[in-house]
């Protein structure tokens, strides 16, 4: 009966191209779209990892409650014994020390005197070390004069503040703030190189040293507002870094010192805790979607096939099949035709999403003078989840519509039934 | 010449419900039809001949009394068993042709035989057997829509007759065919009653099929008017 079926179907191009093709699209737009929505949330989690919030992060606990105001004061002590600790513990993690900054630009003319000032944007990060911390902040690529600092008393800034104030490189430039212990601080840097990261926080005003040179300008020996960790397989995955926080909190944090360190997780800072969940949802919204949709408009399909194929249920009737084995084979052959136009649509699906995983679409453009830290260009990617994800709406969509289609076959008497297909 | 009875009908009416009341289609029919008969129901559209056919076929119930056709009584049966019993019991031949059209004329005839449970090697047997019955074994290969009207009801013929029923339903299977075609299936249809002693009961108003018949059984308004066994005209050749 399973090769009548098949055969039937093949042979009859009427009766099979329809629904395939439905169910071709409808599981492209699932793969695809999720693949883009896939591709955009980790990007702008990778964003959000690599600059602010790492896969986990470790400041003092008074650090971590105000931490907007870049509490250096309260910053964490011993890093060096606690990065080895951390190497020991976690190898499978890479831990990297920073610090941010904040204070005054000071460009002097030839006299000494102020030419220029503005707002620093600091960042003391591992630039010489052979670390991977240039490449994470997509410095090289954002560098648009000069080079990156290749030994110490160097620094990079923000393009814009050095168009705006005639800053050339070679130039020298001062820093006003305070030491880790409140004390005045200024510190004269030569610029190697401007940047400009396309995103309008940093780009007002931003200052990037070696750690080592904040440290010395800042009294912060042996000390760093944060220590970032980042899975060295690349991706941030929840279930890891949980069980790291855990084993590390109960290690080190101590609730009555609030200098002791504490663990975030990457989902436990800025909110992301809510996007992941969103990027969640909405892979499940959309095919919940996709699914009703096309559950309706294969439904409407199969009612027409089902018109079309009166005679044949006729006759299978008269040749003592019964209406519920009818049923069945409708259903089969739904099964077949949603497997069929999944695996057409998933393979189109995937392919798109290659195409946009491999070249992008560039919003560089429109997103000059956003705030937020986003990534310019959206990708596409290619989870495992994209190969069977389809299928799910695919077949679902095709078997529900055909049995709500054929449910009047199956509720009807077999007599009546037999009067309306007549034959 | 009359044989053990193979339907047995008794006081059988038929109603189908029409706006609030009902409409007769049958009313308190009494007959009986032996092994090997090749009888026709005769009467006007309306007469109530498909619903008699349906209802020995047990696609349709009766409202009130009963047919017992090979021993079962058509309105005791469940789904299953009525499937059963047409399953492979009774074959039915109608007046459009009624092949599928994606399927072979080979493989028309060998879906009848899907439902048993048959090695393929039998079944193939089988629907070469029925397909030289009505002498189209040079056509398995064909799809319908190659096929003459003719080829077509023999097609139906052979599909009616590979699972070796003994009780075959025919409701004007003649009038949507020329006279020469009907003459001939008349003479298949004829032929497998003498050989195989199959049971042939027969719809028709048309009088080529009356000219074949040795019984016929006339209908009006759904009462039996008159049943009159009747000589052969036409012997099988
Ligand atoms: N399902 C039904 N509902 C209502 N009336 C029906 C139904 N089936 C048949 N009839 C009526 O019963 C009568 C007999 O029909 P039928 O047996 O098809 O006649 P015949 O085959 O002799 O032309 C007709 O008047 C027909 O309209
Ligand atoms: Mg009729």
């Amino acid at each position: 009966m399973f090769k009548f079926i098949l055969k039937g179907l093949l042979r009859d191009k009427r009766r099979s191209l329809l629904p395939v093709i439905v169910v071709s699209i409808g599981v492209f737009l699932t793969v695809f779209m999720s693949g883009w929505l896939t591709g955009v949330f980790k990007d702008m989690i990778d964003v959000n990892a690599n600059f602010t919030t790492g896969h986990v992060k470790i400041m003092t606990r008074s650090y971590a409650e105000n931490e907007n105001q870049i509490p250096n004061d309260l910053a964490l002590t011993g890093v060096d014994s606690l990065m080895s600790e951390l190497n020991s513990r976690y190898p499978e993690m890479e831990w990297v020390a920073r610090i941010h900054f904040g204070g005054l630009i000071d460009i002097p003319d030839e006299q000494g005197e102020t030419r220029a000032q503005g707002q620093a944007v600091g960042m003391g990060i591992d630039l010489f070390d052979n670390s991977l911390e240039a490449e994470r902040m997509n410095i090289p690529s954002s560098v648009v004069k000069g080079r990156i600092p290749s030994i110490s008393g160097e620094a990079l800034i923000s393009d814009d503040f050095a168009e705006k104030f005639n800053v050339a490189v070679g130039d020298e430039m001062t820093l006003f703030g305070s030491t880790m212990n409140g004390a005045m601080m200024f510190q004269t840097y030569t610029i190697s190189g401007t940047v400009r990261f396309g995103a309008a926080m940093l780009d007002r005003g931003a200052v990037i040293v070696d750690i080592e040179d904040a440290r010395e300008a800042m009294d912060m020996q042996d000390a760093a507002g944060e220590i970032l960790g980042y899975s060295k397989e690349g991706l941030y995955d929840d279930e890891q870094v949980s069980v790291i926080k855990e084993s590390f909190n109960s290690a080190f944090t101590n609730p009555d010192d609030e200098f002791s360190p504490v663990m975030l997780r990457l989902r436990d800072q800025q909110g992301l805790d809510e996007y992941l969940a969103l990027s969640e949802s909405i892979s499940f919204m959309m095919m919940l979607i996709f699914v009703l949709a096309m559950s309706i408009v294969l439904w409407n399909t199969g009612l027409l096939g089902g018109l079309r194929r009166y005679t044949e249920y006729g006759i299978r009737l008269a040749l003592g099949e019964e209406k519920s084995q009818i049923y069945k084979t409708m259903l089969y052959e739904a099964l077949l035709i949603g497997l069929i136009g999944s695996v057409i649509g998933t393979a189109l699906g995937l392919s798109a999403a290659w195409y946009l995983q491999t070249y992008g679409l560039d919003f560089g453009d429109m997103m000059a003078n956003s705030t937020m830290m986003m990534p310019q260009v959206f990708r596409a990617y290619i989870s495992p989840r994209l190969f069977y994800i389809g299928f799910i709406p695919g077949t679902f969509a095709m078997v529900l519509g055909t049995a709500l289609a054929g449910f009047a076959i199956y509720k009807r008497k077999t007599a009546k039934l037999f009067k309306e297909l007549e034959v | 010449m009359e044989q053990k009875s193979i339907i047995s009908i008794t006081n059988l009416t038929k109603e189908f419900p029409v706006g609030k009341g009902h409409f007769t289609a049958l009313d308190k029919v009494n007959i009986e039809f032996g092994v090997g008969e090749f009888a026709g129901l005769v009467g006007p559209s309306g007469s109530g001949k498909t619903t008699l056919l349906n209802i020995i076929g047990s696609l349709d119930t009766p409202t009130t009394g009963d047919a017992i056709v090979m021993g079962q009584s058509i309105s005791k049966l469940s789904h299953k068993q009525s499937a059963l019993l047409r399953n492979h019991h009774i074959g039915f031949i109608f007046q459009t042709f009624n092949l599928l059209p994606v399927y072979t004329v080979y493989e028309n005839v060998e879906f009848a035989l899907l439902l048993q449970n048959m090695s393929s090697g039998e079944r193939h047997k089988a629907v070469m057997e029925a397909l030289e019955w009505v002498g189209l074994t040079d056509k398995e290969k064909s799809k319908p829509s190659m096929l003459s009207g003719g080829e077509s009801q023999r097609v139906a013929i052979a599909r009616a007759m590979v699972k070796k029923p003994q009780i075959v339903l025919a409701d004007e299977p003649t009038a949507n065919l020329d006279s020469k075609n009907s003459h001939h299936i008349l003479q298949t249809m004829k032929k497998l009653n003498e050989e195989l002693k199959v049971t042939f009961i027969f719809a028709t108003h048309d009088e080529k099929v009356m000219m074949y018949l040795n019984r016929v059984v006339n209908l009006a308004d759904g009462r039996i008017v008159s049943d009159e066994r009747v000589m052969n005209h036409v012997k099988a050749q």
